[in-house]
């Protein structure tokens, strides 16, 4: 479904991603772990056209992402949630969910989303007259994953969903993670919190220093040695 | 006391055109960080298109609001596509070059409107331009009154755009955070184009409305661009409510020190307050109000 081919980015002169390839399928939910700094951010933000790589592409159902400008990603059915949530501080919470829904099919069904988006998050619905900037941290990111919602994604990009959450609510936003792939959502999931997430997903990619070291599916990577020493401490 | 009444009478009306006129720089602001140091200028041009529809083609001043609105929205648009949005793809250009930029603009604007009309001062008479109702002893200028009327019904219309629709909400969401709009699907270049088109609109709609008023010279712009700078400063950066409340606190300010200091430290005032608000309120009015 998504493919990125041998991508290598930089931000001017400063190469962070080196031969990056990876691939995600049809109902996936696909793991990217790495440390602060590794390039997990810059991947995602490749894919959705904020940057443009140097070599390499990036296709999506066999339509080159990388040739479009990033306005243009969402319309065909890749959603990011960026890393810090990024919501509209000064708009409602409902406000903020009109935004995920402007183009397309969204916009006819937005009603109807909704009122998805609200069953998922019911705690939204209380608040959908609140300014978003006023939320608790976790109704920031459950507001955040909403957003997304509301575009009908096929692939949901989430950039560390559970920063600064409670683990309690880590939980919680791993099991939505899980849901909405249950319901027919691809996902692509960058984590540093490598112990949980490797226990979820379908596979898994490790990043280091803008490369990609390892991949297999989650249980091979915890049984990985250099896994278990460098993420797990174990 | 009836003088004071009078005064702010007086001071609120024209302070509803000022509003305009500061929401106009306050919206662009807000979408894309820069000041507008031609946003007076635009008004000047406004205010010359419908000089000259009233003294060639004897239209009345109001109807040229059809005319100057339109076409102030595309110069305004205009100028942002070619001249100012190119600016920002340079990487070695700072941001505070667009504001350069806008200067210049004012500067070009300002002299084309001396070749073509020279430095003469123009104006348009109409029967009811010095006409004023009294209620008890307090007067009503004609003019004054309908430009305020039309400056409510042109804020209400565009706070019912920026918040109903989603055009005025893409804006809105650009201005709070332009990575997470385009994430969201909004082009951001084609938002400042039509943000600076809306704004251009609105201050040519603030000239047309002072037409019946004021008298117009090419270099009338500066006086406006420095009252616009002075209301988004003292409304908070960006602050629509702001602008609104600076553009009547500047109106009722001048009024005030005309009154009781004098006509000609009229101007002086704003800077007074300018100062002032920059010393005890950095952020303006929108830390008050958060809005
Ligand atoms: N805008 C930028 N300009 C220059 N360098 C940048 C920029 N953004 C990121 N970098 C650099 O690129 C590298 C990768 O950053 P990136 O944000 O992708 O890391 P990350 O894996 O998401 O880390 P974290 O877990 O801390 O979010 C880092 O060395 C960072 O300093
Ligand atoms: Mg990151």
């Amino acid at each position: 479904m998504l493919k990125v081919d041998s991508i290598n980015v930089a931000y001017g002169d400063l190469q962070v991603l080196w031969d990056v390839s990876f691939e995600v399928r049809e109902g996936e939910i696909v793991v990217l772990v790495g440390a602060n700094g590794a390039g997990k951010s810059t991947t995602l933000k490749t894919i959705s056209s904020l940057l443009k790589p140097m070599s390499g592409t990036i296709e999506f159902e066999g339509q080159r992402l990388d040739k479009l400008p990033p306005n243009k990603i969402i319309e065909q059915g890749v959603v990011h949630i960026p890393e810090g949530r990024r919501l509209f501080p000064d708009m409602t919470v409902e406000e903020n969910l009109i935004m995920g829904s402007l183009y397309g099919e969204a916009k006819k069904k937005r009603y109807q989303t909704m009122e998805y988006a609200y069953e998922l998050f019911p705690r939204l619905k209380e608040r959908r007259k609140q300014l978003a900037g006023t939320l608790s941290g976790g109704e920031q990111q459950m507001l955040a994953v909403g957003r997304g919602v509301m575009s009908l994604p096929r692939l949901m990009m989430f950039d560390e969903p559970s920063l600064g959450l409670s683990p309690l609510l880590v939980q919680d936003i791993f099991s939505l993670v899980k849901k909405v792939n249950q319901e027919g959502v691809t996902v692509l999931l960058v984590e540093q919190n490598v112990n949980q997430t490797l226990s979820m997903c379908h596979r898994a990619y490790v990043l280091e220093n803008g490369r990609i070291t390892l991949s297999g599916t989650g249980d091979e990577l915890m049984a990985n040695q250099h896994v278990k020493e460098a993420y797990l401490g174990i | 006391m009836d003088v004071f009444i009078q005064t702010i009478v007086s001071g609120i009306l024209i302070g509803g055109i000022y509003s305009m006129i500061g929401i106009g720089m306050t919206l662009i602001m807000g979408v894309m960080g820069i000041i507008n140091l031609a946003h007076g200028q635009l008004m000047m041009v406004a205010m010359y298109i419908t000089f000259v529809m009233a003294h060639f083609f004897h239209v009345d001043p109001y109807l040229s609001l059809l005319v100057a609105m339109p076409a102030l929205f595309l110069l305004g648009a205009f100028i942002q596509k070619t001249l100012l949005n190119p600016l920002i793809k340079v990487e070695s250009i700072l941001p505070e070059n667009q504001v350069l930029m806008t200067v210049g603009i004012g500067m070009v604007l300002t002299e084309i409107a001396r070749f073509i009309f020279s430095s003469d001062y123009k104006t348009v008479k109409t029967s009811y331009s010095s006409s004023a109702i009294f209620i008890g002893k307090i007067s009503f200028n004609v003019p004054m009154c309908i430009a305020f009327g039309f400056a409510l019904f042109f804020t209400a219309l565009l706070f019912w755009f920026l918040l109903k629709t989603d055009l005025g909400r893409s804006i809105r969401a650009t201005a709070q955070d332009s990575e997470a709009a385009t994430l969201m699907g909004i082009n951001s270049s084609r938002i400042t184009v039509i943000t600076f088109g809306i704004g251009s609109a609105l201050v040519a709609a603030a000239g047309v409305l002072l037409m019946p008023i004021f008298y117009l010279f090419p270099d009338i712009g500066g006086a406006f661009t420095l009252k616009a700078f002075v209301i988004t400063i003292l409304g908070g950066l960006g602050s629509t409510v702001g602008a609104i409340v600076g553009g009547i606190v500047l109106g009722v300010a001048e009024s005030l020190g005309a009154t009781y200091i004098g006509m000609g430290y009229k101007e002086m005032v704003g800077f007074v307050i300018f100062v002032l608000v920059l010393i005890f309120l950095p952020g303006g009015l929108k830390r008050l109000t958060k809005i």
